[in-house]
């Protein structure tokens, strides 16, 4: 509720952020396009949040597959470390990125960024992956199997076709999840790898303006968007989940 | 056992070895590294080696042996590092002041000699004659130290090693994790008070309504937290809605102090963790079978009288894992206090930003930050016996 009640305000034609609003205009979302620190920041938020999403799918889907078969002792404990990054106060994790990432030379970098952003999305990936696996039928590669395909086969025709929505909706997370972090970024960005969250951030400390309501506003469809994709992936799978099982 | 199973397993390892090495670099060896800065502090012992060495065997009651005093006029000629050296200077003047005047003039002086044997420390300063510039030493060798963890519960040792608390209004540490579990505390309450009806009613209706219910907790779950603090923000201003919309109706002259003060932070902070007290109350809630309350009516038990012994009794569990959840992320907020709160309302999480950014006090941050790390993992072991699957959201 709070949100829908000031968004209109990212239409305003006035620097300050009050009603009534007397005139509408795209004022503010032309600041965003056209400023230099808020394109930058766009941009940095698009290039740090694939990368993120891109390490932690890889490695949070491996991992939810080595931990299906639950072959392995300790995967409840596993499963818990690995979601421990949610947990962790972020500001905890922050400062020992911070010396950590100058010691490794990461700091002030994008593949630090990057790395920083991917720890934290990790357990969105493993979560939503794992989730996927469980409603796969085990009988359904056991009869691949049976069928005479190899292990590999197996994975790359039935068991990764099945799993694929849940390993979307998994990035559709870390994606998001990369666009709204600021504390680990005030912590291992220099000025050259400021998000838009951390654009949004300083300017709400420093001096608000309509652009914050309007970066907001664009922030809400983005992730709207990517949430909305992630919903409709999942009722696709719970389709074909039910087909598989009849 | 056939050979199938131990290929299954180190097919399964193999999977899991990536990421957990990932996370063992960029996860667990930072928070290994912040709580490193909080106990050690091998300055002194890595400028000093040789004193540091030689001190350990010094009773610290009258002045050091001969070869003590020799094996630091050594290590002040052997100091290259002159970064290094200050640093040590520094830690040991906070110590003891005056310290740095007499290690500038030692320093020069044992540059100034050629050979170690013909300075005598107690002729070219009096001041070495004292112990207790010594014993500042002394203390500053050994390479663990737990004054950082001392002074983030506002303690200090003494000379003597006894353990004192510091004087009031030299440090405010203990004040803020008081205000911490304290702001953390009445948010769990205000969400529980909020959550639990909320929940109840989500789980007795059906069809749309449950829809539309939920989808009032999971929208705010996946839009962004900033976005949901600058909403906040705009908000509680002087001019902001609520007291404009409070003025209009004439229910108030002057405009309420709503932000920059506890209040505030409450609010914003109570609205952005509600769906972690929902959802748990809700899940455990929905396993409940519907007939129960119409059984408990039937035998006799009025509304308010079947709610109290039957359905409060059967949230509990989700009413305590999400009151667990809630206050466990909200110890650890920084975004929504440092953008809402007041000088009075930061946080433990501002304070140790403060003190890596603000001051690069890293001992200090670090202490902290492993304070705080501590509860919140003992916490969240606590959520995950609770709770079964150690899960924090839904996805």
């Amino acid at each position: 509720m709070p949100i829908v009640a000031i968004l209109p305000l990212a239409f305003t034609s006035s620097v300050f952020l009050t009603y009534p609003i007397e005139e509408y205009s795209l004022r503010w979302f032309r600041e965003l396009a056209t400023a230099d620190a808020w394109r930058l920041s766009i941009m940095n938020s698009l290039i740090i949040g694939l990368g993120a999403t891109l390490l932690s799918t890889i490695l949070g889907t491996l991992a939810a597959l080595g931990m299906r078969t639950r072959t392995l002792p300790f995967t409840n404990l596993l499963r818990t470390v690995f979601l421990l990054p949610m947990v962790v106060p972020a500001v905890v994790l922050g400062v020992g990125m911070q010396m950590l990432f100058v010691r490794l030379g990461l700091a002030s970098t994008y593949p630090g960024v990057m790395i920083a952003h991917a720890v934290l999305c990790v357990p969105f990936v493993i979560v939503s992956v794992s989730a996927s696996l469980q409603g796969i039928d085990p009988s359904v590669e056991r009869a691949a199997s049976s069928l005479g395909a190899t292990p590999v086969t197996v994975f790359r025709r039935v068991t990764f076709p099945l799993a694929l929505p849940g390993i979307i909706s998994g990035a559709v997370f870390a994606f998001a999840t990369s666009l709204d972090e600021v504390v680990i970024t005030l912590f291992v960005a220099g000025p050259n790898q400021r998000t838009l969250a951390r654009q949004m951030f300083s300017s709400i400390r420093e001096n608000i303006s309509p652009t914050v309501v309007a970066a907001a506003l664009l922030l809400i469809i983005g992730t709207l968007c990517l949430a909305g994709l992630a919903a409709l992936l999942r009722w696709r799978q719970e389709r074909i989940a039910l087909r598989a099982a009849p | 056992m056939s050979r199938a199973p131990a290929r299954e397993r180190l097919r399964a390892l193999l999977l899991i070895v990536p990421l957990l090495a990932f996370l063992a670099v960029f996860f667990l060896w930072p928070l290994w590294t912040m709580m490193m800065a909080a106990v050690v502090d091998d300055t002194v012992s890595r400028v000093l080696p040789r004193t540091a060495a030689s001190i350990v065997s010094w009773n610290g009651q009258d002045l050091p042996p001969p070869q003590v005093q020799q094996a630091l006029v050594e290590d002040l000629r052997q100091a290259g590092d002159q970064q290094a050296l200050g640093e040590t200077v520094r830690r040991l003047n906070s110590a003891v002041s005056g310290f740095r005047t007499l290690m500038t003039r030692t320093t020069t002086a044992v540059r100034d000699e050629g050979n170690a044997a013909t300075i005598d420390l107690a002729n070219l300063d009096r001041r070495w004659q004292e112990p207790r510039f010594w014993l500042a030493l002394k203390d500053a060798v050994p390479p663990y130290t737990d004054r950082n963890l001392l002074a983030a519960v506002d303690m200090k040792r003494e000379a003597d090693g006894t353990v004192v608390s510091e004087e009031p209004g030299v440090s405010a540490n203990r004040l803020i994790m008081i205000r911490t579990f304290l702001v953390a505390g009445i948010v769990t309450l205000a969400c529980a008070a909020i959550g639990l009806p909320y929940a109840m009613l989500a789980a007795a209706v059906t069809g749309w309504k449950r829809t539309v219910l939920l989808l009032a907790v999971l929208v705010p779950l996946w839009t962004s937290l900033l976005v949901r603090t600058t909403a906040w923000f705009v908000l509680l201003q002087n001019e902001g809605l609520i007291n404009g919309a409070l003025q209009a109706a004439g229910l108030i002259d002057s405009p309420l102090p709503l932000i920059f003060n506890r209040i505030g932070v409450v609010i914003a902070m109570t609205h952005v963790l509600l769906p972690f007290m929902v959802l748990p109350i809700y899940s455990v809630l929905l396993s409940v079978p519907r007939n129960l309350m119409q059984a408990a009516a039937s035998m006799g038990a009025g509304p308010l009288r079947a709610f109290w012994r039957v359905l409060l009794p059967l949230s509990l569990p989700g009413l305590l894992s999400g009151s667990l959840l809630v206050f466990m992320v909200a110890i650890g907020y920084y975004i929504t206090p440092a953008l809402v709160g007041g000088a009075n309302d930061q946080m433990i999480s501002s304070v140790i930003a403060f003190y890596a950014m603000g001051t690069a006090n890293w001992g200090l941050a670090g202490a902290l930050g492993m304070i705080l790390l501590v509860v919140t993992v003992i916490l969240y072991f606590i959520y995950g016996r609770l709770s079964k699957s150690p899960q924090v959201l839904g996805a």
